[in-house]
């Protein structure tokens, strides 16, 4: 290259090339407040190690299969939270939601003898309407979302006692394609890497066509050789994950879905005018509003998306259990679920945070809950290790805001 | 011809009378400077226009029609870009993000190196001191954070601009620079709305000069027929006023 392209003219402007330079970035940023996924990676590898050498199964190949299984139905509920802790709101509702959605299924689909799919649509409308439902009292009265949803808490778990009737527990039946989904449907080995060497080939070619693009503007753009190693080691990961799960059982159907989902997420939060809204909405309303954003309907949206979330986490969880009962969603799902988007690095404050952190976020949670299962230590313990990981995850969260704010990056 | 005009504007928040029978009128390659002391209603005037507020009662003309302007979208629609005095930018987006806000390039999938380069064009003509586009907002001093609220009314196709107090940051080349775009706005045909509270940048610029004072009409002069003084007097409401008084104690 011969000119200085355009966007590095500034005199003042570091040169921050190479490997050197992205590394420096990164260090940089992290002083600066903005940690980005290093939290989470770091406490990951803390909690891993730690359950590894008191109970050396967790990390075997069979606990990790069941890991990412029990992650799914959380998850995609945390990816809900994502969205409206984006806005700043909150929804504390997401656990009674998701059982009110299982119980209507079963309901539908053994109760009535309707079709799955039909059963499966039904709930999860239901959640759009309930979403649906909450942005307009958002928008109209102006109530807090933090007491809507709260009032919505109560409201829906006595729905979904009334829905399941005296009996209080429905079971699916086995042979059903949607619980075959949940419990035994695995990714083929051969597909699972095709998979991988597509996600990296994806990697590879947007980056590439994308760097091409900024050098014909005259832009400056990542090298050939810096894409090449990323892909490359993206796909030494996965093919090692597919690899090692396929040990045993290999990657579920169930999380293959979820993991779709947060890569339709964060293409919508990240690539489109409508998620760009989402976090102007969370860092300024008011500036928003007069960018002529339609600042109601970016609630609602993400309201509905919430509790759509919310309820097809539901029904997952169900297909999982293979029934529906009274204590479905309730417990800790509430909490796991805002816990994972919190310690993915979604803020509290609105306007920061991915779709891949529910992902990240989820599976710390699920480690906790799944390396104290292994030591048998019951869920009492279990709450109080959760809240204590939240309760660092918010301190986390609030100070590197205030380090944010102190070094320029709000 | 008047591409503007305002007639009987009211505005009130609670007992306090913002703005009380209001008129402004805009020519096209016209630029009107508003003034007044604080509080005199000026940035409520710049809010009723850029459909942050709507006004109690009164008539806005746009283009010979008569229009409500009950939304920004809805003056953005019109062709009406708004420079705020407190910028209304969102800190957690970078430059880029901020200058496309609500205007986005291909909604679906957004095109991005369309946007840098576009930014960087409107930046280097203004003559921004920014280093990079790719920090968020928060990491800007207030200068360059005004060069971005103004470089952001530049984009789409406006007709009329209106700045509110856009030069109250900036350093002196910058300054100078949105004196020069202004003056190039007016040569594109763009009506313009200076508000501002340095009386050397409104005779350098406006065509004509617009008072007002607590909340009304308090006399619209052409600047080539006006001396500071009686500005200043009209603002004030007195020719013997603070500042005249300070002016003399200077000269003797
Ligand atoms: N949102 C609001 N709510 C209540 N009162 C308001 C509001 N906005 C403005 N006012 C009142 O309206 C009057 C005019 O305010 P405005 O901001 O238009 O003044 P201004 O001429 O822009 O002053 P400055 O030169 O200080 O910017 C003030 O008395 C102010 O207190
Ligand atoms: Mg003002």
């Amino acid at each position: 290259m011969s000119a200085v392209t355009t966007d590095r003219q500034d005199e003042r402007l570091q040169s921050r090339d190479g490997w050197r330079g992205a590394i420096t970035d990164v260090v940089e940023r992290a002083r600066g407040g903005d940690l980005g996924v290093i939290p989470v990676v770091v406490g990951l590898i803390v909690i891993w190690s730690v359950f590894q050498a008191l109970n050396p199964i967790f990390l075997s190949s069979a606990n990790l299969v069941n890991l990412t299984l029990e992650s799914a139905a959380v998850g995609v509920i945390a990816l809900g939270i994502v969205c409206v802790l984006l806005v700043g709101q909150i929804d504390l509702s997401v656990g009674s939601v998701s059982g009110l959605s299982g119980a209507v299924l079963a309901v539908l689909f053994v109760g009535q003898g309707l079709p799955v799919w039909v059963a499966i649509l039904a709930s999860v409308l239901m959640g759009a309407v309930i979403g649906w439902l909450y942005g307009q009292l958002f928008n109209r009265f102006g109530v807090p979302s933090f007491v809507i949803t709260l009032a919505g808490l109560l409201a829906f778990l006595g729905l979904q006692l009334y829905v399941l009737g005296t009996k209080g527990s429905i079971n699916l039946p086995f042979d059903s394609a949607l619980v075959n989904f949940a419990q035994l449907d695995f990714v083929p080995a051969p597909l699972s890497y095709a998979f991988a060497v597509i996600a990296s080939a994806w990697l590879f070619l947007s980056g590439y066509l994308h760097a091409q693009a900024r050098r014909k503007a005259g832009l400056s753009a990542k090298g050939l050789s810096t894409l090449v190693v990323r892909s490359v080691a993206l796909l030494a990961v996965l093919a090692f994950v597919v690899w090692y799960l396929g040990q045993t059982r290999g990657v579920g159907w169930m999380f293959v879905f979820f993991v779709a989902l947060v890569l339709i997420m964060h293409y919508l939060l990240s690539r489109t005018k409508w998620g760009r809204s989402v976090y102007a909405v969370g860092g300024n309303v008011e500036a928003a509003r007069r960018a002529g954003i339609d600042v109601k309907a970016v609630f609602t949206s993400v309201f509905v998306l919430c509790s759509t979330f919310a309820a097809v986490g539901g029904i997952m969880a169900a297909a999982r259990l293979a029934a529906a009962n009274q204590s479905s969603g309730a417990g800790d799902v509430n909490l796991n679920a805002i816990a994972a988007a919190v310690i993915g690095g979604t803020s509290l404050f609105g306007g920061r945070g991915t779709a891949f952190g529910a992902l990240l976020g989820i599976i710390v949670i699920q480690s906790i809950s799944s390396g104290l299962t292994l030591l048998n230590l019951d869920s009492s313990i279990r709450f109080v290790v959760t809240g204590a990981v939240l309760l660092l995850a918010v301190v986390v969260d609030s100070v590197s805001r205030r380090s944010r704010t102190s070094h320029g990056r709000a | 011809m008047t591409v503007l005009s305002l007639r009987g504007i009211n505005k009130t928040f609670g007992a306090v009378a913002a703005l009380t029978d209001i008129e402004l009128d805009v020519a096209a390659g016209q630029v009107v400077a508003v003034v007044g002391d604080n509080g005199a209603g000026k940035s409520t005037l710049v809010k009723i226009l850029s459909g942050v507020h709507p006004p109690d009662s009164g008539t806005i003309t746009f283009e010979g029609r008569q229009v409500e302007i009950p939304t920004p979208a809805a003056a953005h629609k019109l062709g009406i870009a708004t420079v705020f005095q407190d910028l209304a930018l969102c800190e957690n987006l970078d430059v880029i993000q901020n200058l496309f806000l609500g205007q986005e390039i291909r909604p679906l999938r957004l095109n991005d190196v369309a946007m840098e380069t576009r930014s960087w064009e409107l930046l280097r003509q203004l003559s921004a001191k920014i280093p990079s586009v790719r920090v968020p907002v928060a990491a800007l001093s207030g200068g360059q954070r005004q060069t971005v609220a103004i470089a952001r009314s530049l984009l789409g196709d406006p007709k009329v601009i209106i700045l509110d107090e856009p030069t109250a940051a900036l350093g002196v080349a910058q300054t100078a620079e949105v004196l020069n775009l202004v003056e190039r706005l007016r040569e594109n045909g763009l009506g313009v709305i200076m508000i501002s509270h340095n009386m050397a940048d409104v005779k350098a610029v406006a065509d004509t000069v617009a008072v007002l004072r607590l909340g009304r009409n308090n006399g619209v002069f052409a600047v080539d027929q006006v001396s500071t003084e009686d500005i200043i007097a009209a603002i004030t409401g007195a020719t013997d006023n603070v500042v005249s008084r300070r002016n003399q104690r200077g000269q003797q």
